[in-house]
C-alpha cells in the first residue's frame, strides 16, 4: 500500500491525485496531496509510474499497511518507473518486451 | 421490461449534464476501444471512468498476453483447438474467428499509433503482448485524440431508461468533489470489467460487478456465471498475481518439503487444497539464466514486491496464496445476443470483462490473451453498434426518462446497512476456496441461503451514509447481486467442465453441453440455452485443470 508522499520532493503537481485508479489521495492546497484512504489502496504501483519526481513510496504489502521511513524507502523510490522506462530522457522498456520469449516456452 | 417500479428522472437533482451519442462506462481496454470505434464513426462519445482512464482496470497495472494469430488457416484453427477442450466445448467457432480477425486488425493499428512493439535480432516484431502502462496511456490518448470527451473519477450510480424500456443514459457522482453529473445518451456501452470481489488482485479492486447490476436493473441476463471461480496465484503478502511465471516454480511445504501435483496451471487445485490447512512455498527455481533475464524485461512489476521485501524469488522460498478473480479471470457476464455485443436491453451494450467471455472461451479462463483479444474486439464492436443505435435513437424524438437502479439507492431509512459488513459477508462466502474453488450443492445452498437474506435486507433497506459513500454501496450491492448469479449458476450445473467443479459431480455430463442464462434482482433465475454452433461435444473427455 501507499506509504510515503516524500515533503521534500513532491511538487504538488497532484498528478498522483488524479492518477490513482482507487482515489487515494486528497489534495492539499498548497501542499503535497493527503494519504486519505490508505485502505483503499490496491498497490497497483501505477502513482509511482506516474509522478515525475519519485516522490511516492508503495510498500509491497496489499493487506495491511506496512510503516516505513523514508531514508530507508529512498533507493527504491523511483526504481519500478525506472524499470519501465518512463521519465525524461529514457525509453519505454516495453521495447524490449521479452513475453513473446517466455510465451513461446511455457505452453 | 417493466417499467412500473421505476422513479421519474425529477427525483435527480444533478448539477453537471452531459449529452452523448454514446456513452461508455468504463476506460480499460474495452472502453477505450469502444470509444475510439463510435468516434469513428460519427458519435459524440462520452467515456466515465469510476477511477482514471488509463490506470483503471486489470490491464494498465499488468502486462497481458494478446491472441495474435497470423492470418493463417492453419495456424487459427490451431489456436482455436487449444483451448476448445479445456473450455468445455462452449466456445464458438463463428466468435473465435471474428475476434482472431479483429484483434489482428486492432494491433495492427497499435502499430500505426506506435505502441512500442519488440523486435528480435532479425527485425522481426513480436505482438503477442502488450505492457499495461504503455497500452493503457497509449489507450487514453487515442481515446482524446477521436474526439471523445473522458470523465474520470466518475463512477455510475444507476442507468436511465426510457418510458419504452429503452436505456437513454445514466445518473453519476464525481468521488473527488461529490457533484452529481446526468449524462443523456442514445446508447451505452458497458464496460465496466468483471468481479474480483475486492480481494486485491493486482488492478481488481476497481472491478466489482458493477456494470452487471446496472445492466440487470435495466433488464439485461448474464450468462457463464458458474465460471467466475477463477484464482490469482502470487506472493502472499503482494497483490501481483501474474501467474505465468510460476510454470518455471516448485511448490514447498514449510519444511522445504516439495509438494508433490502442485503447479501453475495443471497443479493449482493441489495449491488450493493445501492452502486450506497450511501455508504454501514457492521458488521459481526451475528458471535458468536466460528465463530469468527474460522475465525481468517481460513483467517489471513481478520483481517489484520481492525487490522491496527483499526476497530473491530464485531462490527463496516464499509463501504464495490464491486471491479470487472471479469473472474478470472468470469467463461468465452480460449475455450478448448478436454480433454487435448488444444485451437483451434495447440501448443497452457489453464489452471486455462485463460481457460474457464463454464465447471464445467456454467454460475456461483464456489467460490474459484470449481476455485482451476479447476486450480489444467486443470493445470495438459494441462501440460500434451503439454508434449506429444511437444514430436511429434520435429518430426518437421526446422521451420520458426513468431511473432503472434498485438497490443501495434509497430504502427505509429505519432499516440501514452498512456497506462494508455487506462486503465482508459476500467475501466470507466467495473467498474460501473450501467453498468456490471445488463447489458442492450443500455449501452453495448455505451461501445462498446468507447471501439472499442479505440482499433482501440491502433491498429494503438504506446504505448509511450520502454523496460519495453511495458509491461504495453499490459496489457492495452489485458484489452481492453477483455472488447470487454465480452460486444460482454454479448450484445449477451439476457437473464439472472447464473451471466449474462440483464435489459431488465429478465428470463432464453431455447433456448439460448448454449455457446457462441468469438474471433477475429478487428471483434469481437461471435457464439453460442451446450453443449455436456446438464445437464437437463427442470428443469431450472431461479434462479439467487440476
Amino acid at each position: 500500500m501507499i506509504e510515503i508522499v516524500s515533503a521534500e520532493r513532491c511538487t504538488a503537481c497532484n498528478i498522483c491525485v488524479h492518477a490513482c485508479p482507487t482515489n487515494v489521495f486528497d489534495l492539499v492546497p498548497g501542499g503535497p496531496p493527503r494519504i486519505a484512504r490508505q485502505s483503499d489502496c490496491q498497490t497497483c504501483f501505477m502513482c509511482e509510474l506516474y509522478c515525475p519526481v519519485d516522490a511516492l513510496y508503495v510498500a509491497p504489502s496489499a493487506d495491511a499497511a506496512q510503516a516505513v521511513e523514508e531514508a530507508a524507502a529512498q533507493p527504491l523510490m523511483g526504481s519500478y518507473r525506472a524499470a519501465i522506462g518512463w521519465g525524461a530522457g529514457r525509453t519505454a522498456t516495453a521495447r524490449r518486451d521479452s513475453s513473446f520469449e517466455l510465451l513461446i516456452r511455457a505452453h | 421490461m417493466a417499467v412500473r417500479d421505476l422513479h421519474p428522472l425529477p427525483g435527480i437533482e444533478a448539477s453537471v449534464r452531459h449529452d452523448a451519442d454514446v456513452l461508455i462506462i468504463g476506460g480499460g481496454p474495452a472502453g477505450t476501444w469502444a470509444a475510439v470505434s463510435a468516434a469513428a464513426r460519427g458519435a459524440r462519445v462520452l467515456l466515465a471512468d469510476k477511477g482514471y482512464c488509463g490506470t483503471s482496470g486489470a490491464t494498465a497495472p499488468s502486462g497481458t498476453g494478446v491472441w495474435h494469430v497470423p492470418r493463417d488457416t492453419a495456424a487459427r484453427e490451431k489456436a482455436k483447438a487449444s483451448r476448445l477442450e479445456m473450455g468445455g466445448f462452449l466456445a464458438e467457432h463463428a466468435w473465435m474467428d471474428r475476434v482472431l480477425e479483429q484483434t489482428w486488425n486492432n494491433i495492427e493499428t497499435l502499430t500505426e499509433w506506435g505502441y512500442p512493439f519488440p523486435q528480435d535480432e532479425h527485425g522481426q516484431l513480436h505482438r503477442t503482448s502488450l505492457q499495461g502502462p504503455d497500452y493503457m496511456r497509449l489507450m487514453r490518448k487515442a481515446t482524446k485524440q477521436a474526439g471523445a470527451r473522458i470523465l474520470d473519477h466518475s463512477p455510475v450510480l444507476e442507468l436511465l431508461v426510457d418510458e419504452h424500456g429503452t436505456v437513454c443514459g445514466a445518473f453519476g457522482i464525481n468521488r473527488q468533489t461529490g457533484s452529481t453529473w446526468v449524462a443523456r445518451a442514445g446508447a451505452v456501452v458497458l464496460a465496466t470489467g468483471g468481479c474480483a470481489f475486492l480481494s486485491r488482485a493486482l488492478g481488481c479492486n476497481v472491478l466489482t460487478g458493477d456494470g452487471y447490476l446496472l445492466g440487470a436493473e435495466a433488464g439485461a441476463e448474464l450468462s457463464g456465471m458458474e465460471f467466475s471461480n477463477a484464482y490469482g496465484l502470487g506472493p502472499a503478502f503482494a497483490s501481483v498475481t501474474k501467474s505465468l511465471f510460476y510454470n518455471w516454480a516448485t511448490f514447498y511445504d514449510r519444511d522445504g518439503q516439495r509438494i508433490e501435483g502442485a503447479g501453475s496451471s495443471r497443479g493449482r487445485g493441489v495449491i488450493a487444497r493445501t492452502l486450506a490447512t497450511q501455508p504454501v512455498y514457492a521458488c521459481l527455481d526451475r528458471a535458468d539464466a536466460s528465463i530469468r533475464a527474460w522475465m525481468r524485461t517481460a513483467q517489471p512489476n513481478f520483481f517489484v514486491p520481492f525487490d522491496r521485501q527483499g526476497i530473491d524469488p530464485f531462490t527463496q522460498h516464499f509463501p504464495v496464496t490464491l486471491r479470487l478473480e472471479g469473472t474478470v479471470r472468470g469467463t461468465g457476464g452480460l449475455h450478448v445476443v448478436d454480433d454487435d455485443c448488444a444485451t437483451t436491453v434495447a440501448g443497452l451494450y457489453a464489452a471486455g470483462d462485463a460481457a460474457t467471455r464463454e464465447l471464445i472461451c467456454g467454460a475456461f479462463t483464456g489467460g490474459g490473451s484470449h481476455n485482451a483479444a476479447w476486450a480489444m474486439s467486443s470493445g470495438f464492436w459494441a462501440g460500434a453498434g451503439a454508434a449506429r443505435f444511437a444514430r436511429e435513437a434520435r429518430a426518437f424524438g421526446h422521451r420520458n426518462v426513468h431511473r432503472a437502479g434498485v438497490a443501495g439507492l434509497g430504502g427505509n431509512p429505519s432499516a440501514p446497512w452498512d456497506a462494508d459488513a455487506v462486503i465482508r459477508a459476500v467475501q466470507a462466502e466467495v473467498f474460501p476456496t473450501e467453498r468456490n474453488w471445488t463447489r458442492s450443492g450443500p455449501l452453495l445452498e448455505d451461501s445462498l441461503r446468507r447471501l439472499d437474506a442479505l440482499w433482501a435486507r440491502v433491498r429494503h433497506g438504506r446504505p448509511a451514509g450520502t454523496g460519495t459513500q453511495w458509491v461504495r454501496a453499490r459496489e457492495a450491492a452489485a458484489m452481492l447481486a453477483t455472488s447470487r448469479w454465480m452460486y444460482r449458476s454454479a448450484l445449477r450445473r451439476t457437473e464439472t467442465r472447464g473451471m466449474h467443479r462440483r464435489a459431488e459431480h465429478a465428470a463432464v455430463d453431455p447433456a448439460q453441453h448448454h449455457r446457462l442464462v441468469s438474471g433477475g434482482l429478487d428471483e434469481v433465475w437461471v435457464r439453460t440455452q442451446a450453443v449455436s454452433t456446438p464445437a464437437t461435444p463427442g470428443a469431450y473427455t472431461g479434462k479439467v485443470a487440476a
